[in-house]
């Protein structure tokens, strides 16, 4: 890795390739990112972000748990994050405490039994891995799990896309054609939580959220058109992922802050210069000089 | 003999109750509409017309009562498509990234096949409901970047789309333009002569007065209910509206 190496556009883009745990982490986060970044388009859209948030936070004691089993650690993060949301639910239908600070402290609870449980359960399990992700030192078995998951993931969104849209857009509407919305709610949370088990392996479960929002809310900006936010979300996921990794192997920093970074990065470009939407209106700015 | 009754009222709601989380906010209350007939649904924020709608359309569950529509129960109406919703203005995400075709399109998904492909009939459902409220410039417009008064007729079009013998129409009039207000009640004609049942929900008391045969006037359950010309009166407006005058509602012209 020396300065001369990348001086070079071709050597920066292939040097990491030669590496086979590089290739895998560049196939496996764009996997993840597409992913995500499918979902994040209904989540900024229905306002599910701090749920995003919860749900990803609360599957720590689910995976350590899983860990310790010997399950999947899929399985066990699945059942805490639909258990959080459920809690949640409960929670704010019992007692008169709102909605987001129901939602803040049973995260938040979940999150430090999951700590807990790490320092407990004296096993090979990796706290910094999980916290922070780790796409470069991922196992056969993760990558099996990953594809899998991912593959459910974005064949459920498929066949639901427009029953999901028009539950974000006006589920009262939905339920009055005979839709079954509970269904749906139901569809989105488990997506939800799938995704947030195959973030977490990217980016850890602090910043996974990030894959759920972020691609999102930067397409938001970029289109009038659902079709077109979901195309441009996974796009800008991917890019981020790729983007990430390649900064991260060239300047030894930590893989899943840079793709978060890279993400932030873009929005805050869409932010400053989307057409319509952003602050500088580059199209009124073209058309000026047309 | 029983069922014939019912048949003979598309909408029968009786002693219905609505609770949320032991909550009351609907007890006791009672319509029945036929098909052809338009009613004003009269009360304070709060009063429970939202509520009324949402236990017509199967939104909330009632705790007590029994409504059945065109005889049957609410679900297996859902499933027939007979309730169109029209929501209020401030019921709606302006910012959803959707074009009013597309919006339109919503009305027929409850009739189409689990991947909601339009087929030949509902793109030219489509494309009548758009022409009947003069949207037809404005197909591929985001709804976003419609005025009031087109953002409703938009959902107004969904629901002729999804070609509903019921149509609830939450605040049809509020906050649209002259041109709008006029093209509705045009359409309510037009609803009232093809034997479509309306109830619509609204704060200005000339609309009720104009277009409504009959009137239900809600504070948490029924005050009165019949024909407009009867039930209508001051007081049971003043009583409608928690010792109001009508004077003050009116303007002191009325």
């Amino acid at each position: 890795m020396e300065l001369c190496s990348f001086l070079t556009l071709d050597s920066f883009i292939t040097d990491p390739l030669t590496h086979d745990f590089m290739r895998k982490a560049l196939l496996m986060s764009s996997l993840v990112a597409a992913v995500c970044g499918f979902l994040s388009s209904y989540l900024t859209l229905k306002g599910w972000a701090l749920m995003g948030d919860a749900v990803s936070h609360s599957v720590m004691p689910g995976v350590v748990v899983a860990y310790a089993l010997g399950l999947p650690f899929s399985l066990g993060a699945f059942i805490f994050g639909v258990g959080s949301v459920a809690l949640i639910g409960f929670i704010k239908q019992k007692s008169r405490v709102k909605e987001d600070t129901v939602i803040g402290l049973v995260f938040t609870g979940f999150f430090a039994l999951g700590i807990v449980l790490v320092s407990k359960i004296k096993s090979n399990i990796d706290l910094h891995s999980i916290l922070f992700g780790s796409p470069l030192g991922i196992s056969l078995s993760d990558v099996k799990q990953t594809i899998f998951i991912s593959l459910l993931v974005v064949i459920l969104l498929s066949i639901f896309r427009k029953d999901l849209m028009l539950y974000c857009f006006d589920p009262r509407h939905a339920k009055t054609v005979g839709i079954n919305v509970c269904f749906l709610h139901y569809l989105l949370l488990t997506c939800l939580s799938l995704a947030a088990v195959v973030g977490l392996q990217s980016v850890g479960i602090i910043l996974v959220v990030a894959m759920l929002i972020t691609p999102g809310a930067t397409a938001y900006l970029l289109t009038d058109k659902f079709d077109n936010m979901t195309i441009i979300s996974v796009l800008s996921a991917i890019i981020s992922s790729l983007i990430g990794i390649y900064i991260s192997f060239w300047f030894d920093l930590e893989t899943g802050g840079s793709i978060v970074l890279a993400q932030t990065f873009i929005f805050l470009f869409a932010f400053l210069f989307a057409p319509r939407y952003g602050i500088f209106k580059l199209k009124k700015f073209f058309a000026v000089y047309k | 003999m029983e069922s014939i009754k019912y048949h003979n009222f598309r909408i029968d709601a009786e002693n219905i109750c609505v609770d949320y989380n032991g909550k009351v906010a609907l007890y006791d209350a009672n319509l029945r509409l036929k098909p052809g007939q338009i009613c004003g649904l009269v009360g304070m924020n709060g009063a429970g017309k939202t509520t009324f709608f949402n236990a017509l359309t199967g939104f909330v569950n009632i705790s007590k009562g029994k409504i059945r529509i065109n005889g049957e129960s609410v679900r297996s109406a859902q499933k027939d498509q007979t309730i169109a919703y029209v929501p209020q203005s401030e019921g709606i995400d302006s910012q959803f990234p959707i074009n009013v075709w597309d919006v339109v399109m919503m009305g027929r998904y409850g009739s189409m096949n689990i991947f909601r492909c339009p087929r030949e009939s509902d793109v030219q459902a489509v494309k009548d409901a758009i022409e009947r409220v003069d949207l037809t410039d404005h197909l591929s417009t985001p709804i976003g970047n419609l005025s009031g008064g087109q953002r409703k007729r938009t959902f107004l079009a969904r629901a002729i789309a999804q070609r509903a013998s019921i149509l609830l129409l939450d605040e049809p009039f509020s906050g649209v333009d002259i041109r709008t207000e006029k093209l509705i009640s045009e359409l309510f004609i037009q609803f009232k002569n093809e034997g479509k049942t309306i109830l619509l929900s609204t704060h200005d008391m000339i609309h009720v007065r104009e277009f409504c045969d009959l009137v239900l006037l809600i504070n948490k359950t029924v005050v009165a209910y019949g024909e407009t010309s009867e039930v209508f009166t001051p007081e049971n407006i003043t009583t409608t509206f928690g010792g109001i005058s009508p004077d003050f509602l009116f303007g002191p012209e009325s």
